[in-house]
């Protein structure tokens, strides 16, 4: 859902020591459309909240969906 | 015994998981594309009881991926066309269908009967009642969702496991999420995601495996991905919900929230009022047609677009299969100003019901 609005699958990007709220301000400037859509971030597959710090790791964004 | 012989002879199972399934009492909340797969394995596994809940009626558009019905339960109620394959399936299952809409007054009592939730609905609205009557009557919750090439399960409120809540603590906004209906699904997906769903009761009855708590499995059909995510439990979250347990069963709908009351009319008081005018806001291809009652027909969905056809000195009466969309019919007329309207209650149904009542009487006493 959320890679119709990034238009790719997955990206990478370089930080040294961030939090998940930085790499999101940074998203949201590259993708405005993405500040509409509701999502959780995991790292390494575990959710972790906006003040967790990112390490050298996967990041992945989940939204909610609704259909069944 | 050789309809369970597969089960029995495995040593995980054997006679006694099989007794286990037999006893086991299954809730299913909509049986549309998630809701068909899930109740037709747990039907074929032997789970003794079976609750469905579905107000909605098939329609050509599901048979893509609802795989329990087809061209001779068009316009039929789900739960109920459910029931019929169902048993066809297995007759050993015992089915207890709920054609209705699941609401905050009536979730706490079917909850209660049930040992399992499964939800298979389709909007977020449902997704929270349901998930926070699960916590308030200590039911575990197989969850699935799909949204066009893409699915999550997960087990939520499983031996003090996380909830929905814990992973999305509120609802997104009204109408940023769209729903298959508006975006389109891919048949198979709600088959493979509502399997998986099915596996994790068979899991949980038969207290095998790892049952997916305290994690999100997420599947994408177009790049055969899937990853796992694990999640905590978030106490806050639930303990917003436990809080509201005296209150639940009066919160209002979401659906149907509305500033002004919704007035409801039986069959019988509509035909002896005057000036009425009776709309069918179902879609022409819905069952069962009504020839005996004057009428005329404008689906739900163009009812905004063609209001002009209503004239404001009339008394409007709504209906539509069971008495769900009418509601949100006579909303739209209300916003639109017109307030002299009333729902049919129990919709289409009810005015069969009247008329063929009525030719029995007569038939009766011209005897």
């Amino acid at each position: 859902m959320l890679s119709e609005i990034t238009q790719c699958p997955e990206e990478t990007y370089v930080f040294t020591q961030t939090k998940v709220s930085d790499l999101l301000e940074e998203l949201f400037e590259k993708y405005p459309l993405l500040k509409e859509k509701n999502f959780q971030v995991a790292q390494n597959c575990k959710i972790i909240n906006a003040e967790s710090i990112i390490k050298e790791t996967e990041i992945a964004l989940l939204p909610p969906f609704a259909g069944g | 015994m050789s309809r369970y012989s597969r089960h029995i002879i495995l040593p995980e199972i054997g006679k006694k998981g099989q007794d286990k399934l037999a006893n086991a009492k299954v809730l299913v909340i909509g049986a549309g594309g998630l809701g068909c797969p899930v109740l037709q394995y747990l039907a074929a596994a032997g789970i003794g009881t079976i609750g469905i809940v579905d107000f909605d009626v098939v329609d050509e558009s599901n048979l893509q991926r609802q795989i329990l019905f087809g061209t001779t339960t068009l316009g039929k109620n789900k739960a109920l066309a459910a029931k019929e394959r169902l048993t066809d399936i297995n007759p050993q299952v015992a089915i207890i269908t709920y054609p209705e809409a699941l609401t905050h007054k009536n979730a706490i009592t079917i909850f209660e009967q049930y040992d399992i939730v499964v939800d298979g609905t389709d909007n977020f609205d449902t997704r929270y009642l349901i998930n926070d009557a699960a916590i308030i009557t200590h039911k575990p919750l197989v969850y699935g969702a799909i949204y066009k090439f893409e699915g999550q399960v997960a087990v939520f409120n499983y031996k003090n496991g996380p909830s929905y809540r814990c992973l999305f603590p509120t609802p997104p906004k009204k109408g940023s999420l769209p729903n298959c209906s508006e975006v389109g699904v891919l048949g198979v997906l709600p088959g493979i995601i509502g399997t998986l769903q099915a596996n994790e009761v068979l899991k949980i009855t038969l207290e095998i495996g790892t049952v997916l708590s305290g994690k999100i499995h997420y599947y994408n059909a177009l790049t055969t991905q899937s990853y796992t995510l694990n999640l905590d439990r978030n106490q806050s979250a639930i303990d917003l919900v436990l809080k509201k347990k005296h209150t639940f069963s009066k919160q209002e709908d979401a659906s149907f929230v509305c500033d002004n009351a919704i007035k409801e009319i039986t069959i019988q008081e509509g035909l002896r009022l005057e000036n009425t005018l009776f709309i069918d806001i179902r879609e022409a291809s819905e069952l069962p047609k009504i020839n005996q009652l004057p009428h005329i027909q404008i689906p739900v969905r163009e009812l905004e677009n063609r209001i002009s056809v209503i004239k404001t000195n009339q008394i409007i009466i709504i209906f539509c299969q069971s008495g769900i969309r009418s509601k949100k019919a006579i909303q739209i007329l209300q916003q639109n100003n017109i307030h002299d309207c009333y729902s049919l209650i129990g919709g289409a149904l009810a005015i069969e019901k009247h008329y063929k009542l009525k030719l029995t009487t007569e038939k009766t006493s011209q005897k």
